[in-house]
């Protein structure tokens, strides 16, 4: 028994495959952050007066805010000071119009991470708007979209030409003040994806952003926005790779979603960052604030991820259910392993009438790795109606993991139905035999009941994605048996 | 075939299975009876490869192949299956998935290409049929609240589908109703086959009504204390084991 729990620790322990640095010449800022710093960003980036007047706003109220430190997470405190906040790869003055002017050692990167651009674009037909660190390097299928009228650009680009848009929605979901970490990244946020469906437009193709940190000690601030006008359809994919490196690694995203009246979003994102080595040294730290705001009746915004990078993953994507009959989803899967630490969940704010929320978390644990579910359902008085069903299962593999579930409840009207199913099991020394005795290795054993464990999830991602997000689980559980 | 030569096997320090040996010839049905903790399971489980036992002495050999130097996967891909006594749930695996990645591994291990869908639908089909199973079967969870019934059934299929060289049934037909009962045995009866061996673990004589062996071991203490023909089983029906113990420790 006791050789059956070691083999099962060293499963989850192949090196990480993305870990090499792309040779590119950087424009970086020195380190440190005050007013300057923000001022020379929104420069750069040619910004109009109200993005740096926003940006300001926003570094004032960081600065007289603190740290969170409530949530299941450790790690020594990060000197802010010490960040390079803006790195963009040189070319940025004359950016490429097309694939083909795109310089080739970008390009080399994305074949290296298994993801020719152009290759997936075609084969898949999905646009892909890859950020590289802070600047959009390459966009495609931009015509197909545009004759849609579906606006889908970087966010600089959308400063640019939308600004209206920009002006209108930016902040209205995440506040600046909202958060330590959103307020910093309101501050000094290099860029992102924009993305606009005009009204009754049914995206035609699922919209697609890798991300990839890339230079060291850079922190990455990406900012998103996607809009869906009164009963329009899009479902966006977020991936990301990162590079191996030595030092922590900060990221401090926010994504702000807005579905109108009859609108539907769905947003599904595979994470697969540095997560650190086998000591956890290392690693990204990931302070994503994503919120979603069901503005209109009817309208529905579904989140679904598959989180199996960084050092310490924070991460709460929301729905905010104003509109009556609106519809919120969290679908996670979150593996932790070796020294990870995740504090991931949801936040189902019920307003409007007959609002309905689902979550269901799986979680992960393997290594020496923690992993919490933090999730808070709140049922307004006006909320008449309002139903959630909740769903938190963890897996162990091992014994020196651990799983939490903090799930929280506010209901401030009696006729809501509130559902809460909570389980943790591991995998049974008797599974694993039964499949070995059927001919299975262990490890494929292991990915196998690890996919099963997961499969209600993995059943919400877009068809390619729900591929490969089971190989990304299949090799970040590698090692963890056998 | 099978060939256990002075097997001696223990579980945390208690020897279970004391200096037993064993012959199974090709195409050959034997039952191993005995009373509650005689070791029947032990010896089931350390065939297949189960590293909670440890073999102190003796060996396995599969058609002169030494057993015990393969990990339980290695010895699956051989040909040797193990039906269990309590088949194990794994929630979310579709039973379609799990038979294929079994099939597969035996394919590659043999040198064959991967087994196509069609093919495998094909076969499966045909294999639920001989055993009467409803299709849909293949869609639900591996043995994901079956009834014991099911379950059964279920590691039958697996065994036709896998065709293995030796297959050892432990406790096949524990906790069945007639009519299941009935249905297994016909399965197994089904896959008899001149190339096959099948080791029947049972502590009742009512699953060899449908079943006949062609030998009858007793396993008592930990080896076979007596063996014979399926004349022995009726035999053992009615005068209980405790004469076999007494005989074993005389």
């Amino acid at each position: 028994m006791a050789t059956e729990s070691e083999e099962l620790e060293s499963l989850v322990n192949r090196r990480y495959e993305h870990g090499f640095v792309t040779d590119i010449e950087m424009d970086t800022l020195p380190p440190g952050l005050n007013e300057d710093v923000i001022r020379a960003i929104s420069a750069r980036k040619n910004e109009p007066e109200f993005m740096l007047e926003w940006r300001l706003r926003a570094f004032r109220m960081w600065l007289e805010m603190r740290e969170p430190n409530w949530a299941h997470v450790h790690y020594p405190p990060i000197d802010f000071d010490a960040i390079s906040y803006f790195a963009a790869p040189k070319s940025d003055a004359d950016r490429p119009k097309s694939l083909d002017e795109v310089d080739p050692k970008l390009l080399e990167t994305y074949d290296k991470l298994g993801i020719p651009l152009h290759e997936r674009a075609r084969l898949a037909g999905v646009a892909v708007d890859a950020v590289f660190d802070s600047v959009s390097v390459a966009t495609t299928f931009k015509e197909k979209l545009s004759e849609a009228g579906v606006i889908f650009c970087s966010f600089s680009e959308a400063v640019e030409n939308h600004p209206e848009l920009v002006k209108k929605y930016l902040g209205s979901v995440v506040p600046q003040r909202d958060n330590y970490y959103a307020a910093l990244n309101s501050a000094v946020f290099s860029d992102g994806s924009f993305v606009y469906v005009p009204k009754g437009v049914r995206c035609p193709m699922e919209l697609s952003t890798y991300f990839r940190i890339n230079s060291a000690n850079t922190g990455q601030f990406e900012r998103t926005l996607i809009i869906a006008d009164e009963g329009s359809y899009v479902s966006y994919l977020e991936g990301c790779t990162a590079p191996m490196r030595d030092e922590n690694q900060l990221h401090a995203a926010v994504v702000e979603l807005v579905a109108m009246k009859d609108a539907e979003i769905k947003y599904s994102t595979v994470q697969n960052w540095y997560p650190g080595d086998e000591e956890g040294k290392g690693g990204i730290y990931n302070f994503v604030t994503k919120r979603g705001d069901c503005r209109g009746a009817n309208s529905k915004i579904s989140w679904t991820q598959v989180e199996t990078g960084s050092a310490i993953t924070w991460k709460y994507p929301s729905c905010i259910l104003r509109g009556d009959n609106s519809v919120g989803e969290f679908y996670s899967v979150a593996v932790a392993n070796n020294f990870q630490q995740a504090d991931t969940g949801t936040k189902m704010i019920h307003i409007g009438k007959n609002t309905s929320s689902t979550i269901v978390s799986k979680g992960i644990s393997a290594g020496k790795a923690q992993n919490a579910y933090r999730g808070l359902v709140k049922v307004m008085p006006q909320a008449a109606g309002a139903r959630n069903h909740t769903q938190c299962d963890s897996l162990l593999i091992g014994k020196e993991c651990g799983a939490h579930t903090f799930p929280y409840m506010e209901i401030k009207n009696q006729g809501a139905k509130i559902e809460h199913e909570a389980t943790t099991s591991k995998i049974s020394a008797d599974q694993l035999f039964y499949c070995r005795q059927r001919g299975l290795s262990e490890e494929d054993a292991v990915n196998m009941i690890v996919n099963g464990f997961c499969k209600e999830v993995f059943n919400e991602l877009p068809m390619e994605f729900a591929v490969e997000a089971q190989a990304l689980l299949n090799v970040s559980l590698e090692g963890a048996v056998g | 075939m099978l060939d256990i030569k002075n097997l001696s096997a223990s579980v945390g320090g208690a020897e279970i299975l004391h200096d037993l040996s064993l012959s199974v010839g090709t195409g050959e049905v034997h039952a191993i009876m005995g009373p509650n903790g005689s070791g029947k399971s032990t010896l089931a489980q350390v065939i297949a490869g189960r590293d909670d036992y440890d073999v102190t002495a003796g060996s396995v050999t599969l058609d002169g192949e030494d057993l015990l130097e393969l990990d339980p996967e290695e010895r699956a891909r051989e040909g040797v299956f193990l039906g269990f006594q309590y088949p194990v749930e794994i929630p979310g695996v579709n039973n379609a998935y799990l038979l294929k990645a079994a099939v597969n591994a035996q394919r590659a291990h043999r040198g064959l290409d991967e087994i196509d869908v069609f093919e495998f639908l094909k076969l499966a089909k045909e294999k639920m049929a001989l055993l009467g199973m409803d299709q849909k079967f293949l869609n639900r969870g591996v043995n994901e609240g079956f009834s014991g019934g099911e379950k059964k059934r279920n590691e039958i299929l697996q065994m036709a589908m896998l065709e293995p060289r030796l297959a050892i049934l432990d406790e096949t037909d524990s906790g069945l109703d007639i009519d299941a009962l009935k249905a297994v045995a016909h399965g197994v009866n089904a896959l008899r086959s001149p190339e096959r061996s099948i080791v029947l673990v049972t502590h009742y004589q009512r699953l060899l009504d449908y079943i006949q062996p062609d030998h009858v071991h007793v396993l008592s203490g930990g080896k076979i204390v007596r063996s014979g023909d399926k004349t022995l089983a009726t035999e053992l029906e009615e005068r209980g084991y405790d004469w076999l113990k007494e005989a074993a420790n005389g």
